[in-house]
C-alpha cells in the first residue's frame, strides 16, 4: 500500500514539474517560433505570389479573429493601392494537411495567386505541388469563392499526374479561403481602408 | 571496477561509440543522416537529451520507486525531447524543417533510455554526466561521418559545399534510404576490422 502511494506521489510530481517547464518554455518561446514560422514557411510562399509588390507584404499584416483564433492577412500594394490580401487555407492531402497560401485581389474578386506553405506530401509525386508552376497557374485569375475542383471530380483543373489526392487537397484549401473569405470581407475592408503603408 | 571521470566520457568516443558500438538508435541514424548538417543537428540534439536526462535520473535514482522507474525516465526523457525541439523551432527553424518529426522520435531513441537504465540509475550524478556526454558526442561524430560520406557521394557536396567538378554525377542511392544501411554496414565493418588489428 505504501509503495503504490509511493508510485502515485513520484509520477504526479514528476509529471506536474515537467508540465510547468514545459509550459513556461513554450510562453517564453511562443513568440520567436511564430516569428521564424512566417520567415521561413510563409515568408516564401508570401514573396512568390506577391511578386512585384510596391511593399513589405509580410510585415505589412493584420490579424482578424476567426473563430476562436486569430488568423493573419498579408497585405500587398500593387499600382499604389493596397488591393491584395493573402492568407492561409488547409486541406486534407495524402499525408497531413496541405497548407495554401491564397492571395485575392480585393477589388477583383479574383484569385491573384496560390503558393504552398507546408506540406507531407509524398516526394516526386505529391510533394511536386510545391514546385509545379502550371499547375498552381491554374488558379490565378478564377473568381474567388468558385467551387474549385479537379477534373476527375467535374471541375476544371487538372491535377498533378499520380497525385490527385494533393492536387484534391488543393482545392478544397482553395475553396476553404473563398467561405473564409466571404466570412470576413467587411473586417477585411474595414483595415484595408485604414491601411497606410 | 571503478572507472575514472575522463574513462565515462571517452568510452563513448570509441569502445561503446553509438550507433557503431551500441547498435542502437538506428532509426534517427538511418533517417537524418543525408547530410553533415543534419547529422550534427541530429546529434548535438540527442546530446542535450541525453546530458539532461542522465542527469535528473541520476539525481532521482534513489526516489524513483523501482516498479515504474522506465515510465519515469520516459516522462524526463519526453520533458526534454520537447524543450530541444521548442528551442530548435525558436532558434533554428531551418534545422528543424530538415530533422522535423525525428526531432521528437528521440523520445523513443534506445540510446537515451539504455543510457538513463543502464547507467545514469545506479551512478553518481557526475559520472552520469560524463556519461551522457560522452554517447552523444560519439552518437554525433558517427552521425557526422555518416551524413558526410552519404552526402559527398550522393550529392557531390560537403556541408552545402561543391566538392567536385560539374562532371560530377550524384550517386543518388546514397541518400536514399536503402544507401543508408549498406553505409552504415561498410563503415560498421571498417570500424570491426580496424578494432580487430
Amino acid at each position: 500500500m505504501r509503495e503504490m502511494v509511493k508510485m502515485v506521489i513520484v509520477l504526479t510530481l514528476l509529471s506536474s514539474f515537467s508540465g510547468g517547464l514545459l509550459a513556461a518554455i513554450r510562453n517564453n518561446t511562443q513568440e520567436r517560433i511564430d516569428s521564424q514560422v512566417l520567415k521561413f514557411v510563409k515568408g516564401p510562399a508570401i514573396q512568390t505570389i506577391m511578386e512585384g509588390a510596391d511593399n513589405n507584404p509580410i510585415q505589412d499584416r493584420f490579424a482578424i479573429p476567426v473563430g476562436e483564433t486569430e488568423k493573419n492577412f498579408f497585405v500587398g500594394v500593387f499600382d499604389g493601392k493596397p488591393n491584395v490580401v493573402a492568407f492561409e487555407t488547409k486541406g486534407g492531402g495524402y499525408g497531413g494537411d496541405v497548407g495554401v497560401m491564397v492571395a485575392v485581389n480585393v477589388e477583383s474578386g479574383k484569385i491573384h495567386g496560390v503558393s504552398v506553405t507546408t506540406h507531407n506530401e509524398t516526394p516526386g509525386l505529391g510533394a511536386r505541388v510545391e514546385t509545379d508552376e502550371d499547375f498552381k497557374n491554374q488558379f490565378a485569375g478564377v473568381p474567388i469563392g468558385t467551387e474549385t475542383q479537379v477534373k476527375k471530380d467535374g471541375g476544371d483543373i487538372t491535377a498533378l499526374s499520380g497525385a490527385t489526392i494533393t492536387s484534391r487537397a488543393f482545392c478544397k484549401a482553395v475553396a476553404k479561403a473563398g467561405q473564409l473569405f466571404e466570412k470576413v470581407k467587411p473586417k477585411i475592408m474595414e483595415k484595408l481602408s485604414t491601411f497606410s503603408g | 571496477m571503478a572507472k575514472t571521470l575522463a574513462q565515462e566520457f571517452t568510452k563513448g568516443l570509441w569502445e561503446e561509440i553509438p550507433p557503431f558500438r551500441l547498435v542502437l538508435g538506428l532509426c534517427p541514424t538511418l533517417a537524418v543522416t543525408k547530410s553533415v548538417q543534419n547529422g550534427i543537428g541530429m546529434g548535438i540534439a540527442t546530446t542535450f537529451v541525453l546530458v539532461f536526462s542522465n542527469l535528473l535520473v541520476s539525481l532521482l535514482r534513489n526516489v524513483i520507486p523501482a516498479k515504474i522507474r522506465i515510465a519515469c525516465f520516459i516522462i524526463i526523457i519526453a520533458t526534454f525531447v520537447t524543450v530541444v525541439e521548442l528551442l530548435m523551432q525558436a532558434f533554428a527553424y531551418p534545422l528543424y524543417l530538415q530533422l522535423g518529426i525525428f526531432i521528437p522520435l528521440i523520445v523513443v531513441n534506445c540510446i537515451v533510455l539504455g543510457r538513463s537504465e543502464a547507467f545514469a540509475s545506479k551512478n553518481k550524478t557526475v559520472p552520469a554526466i560524463a556519461d551522457g556526454l560522452g554517447i552523444g558526442v560519439g552518437f554525433t561524430l558517427s552521425l557526422s561521418v555518416l551524413g558526410a560520406v552519404r552526402e559527398v557521394l550522393g550529392e557531390g557536396t560537403f556541408y552545402g559545399m561543391q566538392v567536385f567538378g560539374p562532371s560530377f554525377e550524384p550517386f543518388s542511392f546514397m541518400v536514399e534510404a536503402p544507401g543508408a544501411f549498406v553505409c552504415l554496414g561498410l563503415l560498421l565493418c571498417l570500424m570491426n576490422l580496424a578494432g580487430s588489428r
